[in-house]
């Protein structure tokens, strides 16, 4: 067997498993583990497909800030140790039959398809392309994207802050906010 | 050709009269509605007379007989292209004498009632209704076609509705005017089906084509239809049937005494003089095809006239309400019309019984109105309408008796007044016809003059009864109508009908038939001498009478019984089997649905409401299940 | 790199990763688990963004970029939502989600 296909079979397997452990565990804190391996294996995978730079992204944004935000706010809003009552079958046997019925549906349509792969040649992606191509202005430049990134995490960050304030955000904030 | 476009007015002042003193009557001119409408009665009266003059001695006559007239036709409702629904006016002879009579007796009711209707609550209201009233009893008779004939009967039916239940408080009149309507109502289904069956047959409403001795109209339907009769017969006898409703002929009578229950004044315009002859009206005008067409139809006619004189007679012998005598008497003379219509023949002398019936119906409107309108003048002064508590009434009411004798008079027959002419002219047409009606109807002159002066004696002789107050005379506006009647009634005999109203417009010589008219008046006489004997001085005969012929005296004065009967059928047979159940069936099923389509409704809604549950992962799961849904729809179904 | 594995071998795991993340969603109690869900669902998104890049259009870069904003545009989401959570929490004093139902008929 090919080396590329035990790593595969490696990360699918831990990718798998820990996601259904995310979504099925009772202690909250295990659940913030869990994720964390979800999203290492991910990069890893991004790692085995060639994608350096995404792979680093991710373990960088996901891995080490939202996760740790995640934790922060489990400590914020609960105990550690506290665990949940147990869940209704109802609502668990209606969910699970309909992400099955998802699952079954997506799968069947992918194996149905046939895909027709292309004979151009790869491009190698370093870090000079992706920079130069995240800043240029010609059909294939990013520039626009990243401007609109850039106002959006500005606004997430200022939301945040005066969302989670302590006591919340007052009328007179937000009219000082709009004149400003 | 002589203009006669003015004649719109004799039909639009009225209905303008009733717009007006219905609508601004209560509020701006309440005591003063009266003389408003009195004075628009006024001018159509004048308008009436001038008419009457130009026709009948102005217009020039074709082949010596008066001509059809239209002065006025609009096309109202086109049904098919031949078929279509007329309003106009149509003159010709007996349609302008009822001009004349109509307007006349409207008018002296008019001034009458300004004094008996004084201070009554509605006054207003009563003009009003009298003016409608007007507008429909012309419209009536000046119509062209038999459609426009029968809107107008209804609406001359519903303004008798609001009349008679003028005291609108008082249930009895309420009643009275339900029954009346309905009653009416029910015989003109039968007149709206004989005019269907005959239009259907000639194809126009027109009355000119359709009385047409030689047109095409007359010749229609005339083969062996249904049961023997043809369907000229059937349609006839159909429409007869309104007749019989609006004219109160056995069996559709019971409505005529219960009317009594509204003001004297209009008992007297529409119960004695006009709406109630609108029967005989009908026949007279349709008199061609009934006489040449459906000779059959014309039999029942007559036969249903004679039997209902001479029922209403034996029970007027019994009655005590002096309005009650006064509407079976005009019942039972109403009769004789009818009788007279259906002994006719058509044309020159074999129409004596057409014009016979004709000059009954103009002198019997008048000493008819001359009754009712001196009844209202004595119930005005003794305020009880029972004979059992008058009596000697002709020292305080000096005028009121003296017209009420001559009215009397008159309709027993004596000459040389106008009761005597006109009913010797039917009686003449009956012996020369058929000896069996003559008969009946020669019986009935001696109940007339009994009953008749029965009332008389009872009220004005008899006992001299202690008053609670003294009676006083009438007022100037109750005695001067009285008086212009009373002359009416005397000197309308002598007018010469043979010349202007017969069957076929051509006038013929008549004379006065010894054989039948001396054993007329003989029979008069004794009908008001054995009521002399019986009546003038207070009596123990009348009550050794009833005690002996118990049983026939317990019948007429029950009337016979036909209200029970009526009653009977109507709550035990129809009420019970057919009512009820579609009652039943109404609010148990169509309510029971609708109120199953609220319930479903509210329910389901309850239901839906619940979607919006303010859960998050079930709007989630809907979402998803939706979005799966679609998918598959998209990509595995829809090819 | 990639030569014997099937590019549907990709996404079928980036389908069952996303349809675990679906079923998280539905069934968890706890406002910040279904934050974790919706992460594993935008994750699975971007493993198949990728594979469709790497298999099927190796000379361009779009699937990478685009994951690269949908990583940013998550992380800038997880914020808000964990403000708002934090909010909730001291409102209702829960974060269960079965009890933050006020908007209801």
């Amino acid at each position: 067997m090919a080396s590329n296909q035990i790593m595969y079979i490696l990360f699918s397997a831990m990718i798998i498993i820990f996601s259904v452990l995310t979504v099925t565990t009772r202690k909250i804190l295990r659940a913030a583990v869990y994720l964390l391996f979800v999203l290492v294996s991910t990069s890893g995978l991004y790692f085995m497909l060639n994608y350096q730079f995404l792979a680093g992204v991710q373990l960088t944004l996901y891995a080490g800030g939202i996760v740790v935000l995640i934790i922060f706010s489990v400590l914020l809003t609960s105990h550690i140790s506290q665990k949940f009552e147990p869940y209704g079958w109802k609502k668990m046997a209606f969910s699970a039959l309909a992400a099955i019925a998802g699952a079954i549906l997506s799968i069947i349509t992918i194996l149905d398809y046939n895909f027709s792969a292309t004979t151009q040649a790869a491009k190698e992606i370093d870090m000079r392309e992706i920079g130069l191509s995240l800043l240029s202005v010609d059909k294939d430049g990013y520039v626009l994207p990243f401007e609109v990134i850039s106002i959006l995490l500005l606004a997430a960050m200022i939301a945040s802050i005066m969302v989670a304030k302590k006591g919340g955000p007052k009328r007179s904030d937000l009219q000082t906010t709009n004149k400003e | 050709m002589i203009n006669f476009n003015y004649t719109i007015w004799i039909l639009l002042l009225p209905f303008l009269m009733f717009i007006f003193l219905g609508l601004a009557g209560h509020k701006y001119f309440p005591k003063f509605s009266g003389i408003i409408g009195t004075t628009g009665l006024a001018i159509i009266t004048a308008l009436s007379y001038i008419t009457a003059y130009k026709y009948f001695f102005l217009t020039e006559k074709i082949d010596e007989a008066y001509q059809k007239i239209t002065a006025a036709n609009t096309v109202w409702l086109q049904l098919t292209d031949k078929l279509h629904i007329d309003i106009g006016i149509l003159l010709d002879p007996i349609s302008v004498m009822m001009l004349v009579v109509i307007t006349t007796v409207s008018f002296m009711v008019h001034i009458y009632s300004l004094g008996y209707m004084k201070g009554e609550k509605g006054f207003e209201r009563f003009f009003a209704f009298l003016s409608l009233f007007s507008f429909s009893m012309l419209g009536l008779v000046l119509a062209t076609n038999i459609f426009q004939m029968y809107i107008f009967w209804e609406l001359v039916g519903v303004s008798s509705f609001l009349l008679i239940g003028f005291y609108y408080q008082k249930p009895s009149a309420v009643r009275a005017s339900k029954k009346a309507f309905i009653v009416t109502r029910f015989a003109d289904l039968g007149f709206l089906i004989g005019i269907l069956i005959l239009s259907f047959n000639t194809k126009t409403f027109d009355f000119i084509t359709l009385t047409d001795p030689s047109g095409s109209a007359i010749t229609q339907g005339t083969g062996i239809g249904f049961l023997g009769l043809s369907i000229m017969t059937w349609s006839m006898i159909f429409v007869f049937m309104g007749g019989v409703g609006k004219s109160a002929m056995f069996p559709f009578h019971i409505w005529l005494p219960d009317a009594m229950e509204g003001p004297t004044p209009v008992s007297a315009l529409i119960h004695a003089a006009t709406m109630v002859v609108a029967g005989v009206y009908l026949v007279a005008r349709m008199f061609p095809i009934y006489s040449i067409a459906a000779p059959v139809a014309l039999d029942v006619v007559a036969y249903v006239g004679a039997f209902s004189s001479l029922f209403a007679a034996v029970i007027a012998c019994t009655q005590t309400d002096i309005k009650r005598v006064l509407a079976y008497s005009t019942m039972s003379q109403i009769g004789y019309m009818m009788l007279a219509l259906g002994v006719s023949g058509y044309g020159g002398h074999q129409g004596l019984g057409y014009m016979a019936s004709m000059f009954h119906l103009f002198t019997h409107a008048m000493f008819k109105a001359l009754l009712f309108l001196g009844a209202g003048a004595i119930i005005h002064a003794v305020h009880s309408n029972h004979m059992t508590e008058m009596g000697g009434l002709r020292k305080y009411l000096p005028i009121t008796h003296m017209t009420f004798l001559i009215a009397c008079l008159t309709i027993a027959g004596i000459p040389p007044l106008s009761g005597f002419f006109s009913k010797d002219e039917i009686l003449a047409a009956a012996f020369n016809h058929n000896k069996i009606l003559f008969a009946v109807e020669y019986a009935v002159a001696g109940l007339t003059a009994f009953y008749m002066f029965r009332l008389y004696f009872s009220i004005f002789w008899g006992r001299d009864t202690h008053y609670h107050h003294a009676p006083h005379e009438a007022p100037a506006t109750m005695t001067i109508p009285l008086i212009i009647l009373a002359i009416g009634a005397i000197f309308t005999g002598f007018i010469p009908f043979n010349e202007y109203v017969t069957s076929d417009g051509k006038g013929f010589e008549s004379e006065i038939e010894l054989i039948v008219a001396i054993p007329s008046v003989l029979i008069g006489l004794l009908g008001i001498g054995i009521a002399f004997v019986m009546y003038k001085k207070e009596s123990a005969i009348p009550d050794k009478l009833a005690t002996t012929f118990k049983y026939s005296y317990k019948w007429a004065y029950n009337k016979f019984y036909m209200d029970e009967l009526y009653l009977f059928v109507t709550k035990r047979i129809i009420f019970r089997y057919i009512s009820e159940p579609v009652a039943w069936f109404d609010r148990h099923v169509v309510d029971a649905t609708m109120n199953a389509i609220a319930n479903v409704t509210q329910t389901v809604s309850f239901r839906i409401r619940e979607f919006q549950s303010g859960q998050l992962q079930k709007y989630a799961f809907v979402f998803i299940t939706g979005a799966i849904m679609l998918a598959i729809l998209f990509i595995y179904l829809w090819k | 790199m990639n030569t014997g594995i099937p590019l549907q071998y990709f996404l079928i795991l980036a389908t069952i990763m996303f349809f675990t993340g679906v079923y998280g969603f539905l069934t968890r109690r706890n406002l910040i688990t279904i934050l974790m869900s919706v992460e594993l669902i935008l994750n699975s998104v971007n493993i198949n963004f990728i594979a469709f890049n790497r298999y099927l259009f190796p000379h361009k870069m779009e699937g990478m970029f685009f994951s690269l904003f949908v990583i940013a545009v998550a992380a800038s989401e997880a914020a808000v939502a964990i403000a708002i959570i934090i909010n909730i929490y001291r409102r209702f004093t829960t974060i269960n989600v079965e009890d933050v139902n006020e908007l209801k008929y």
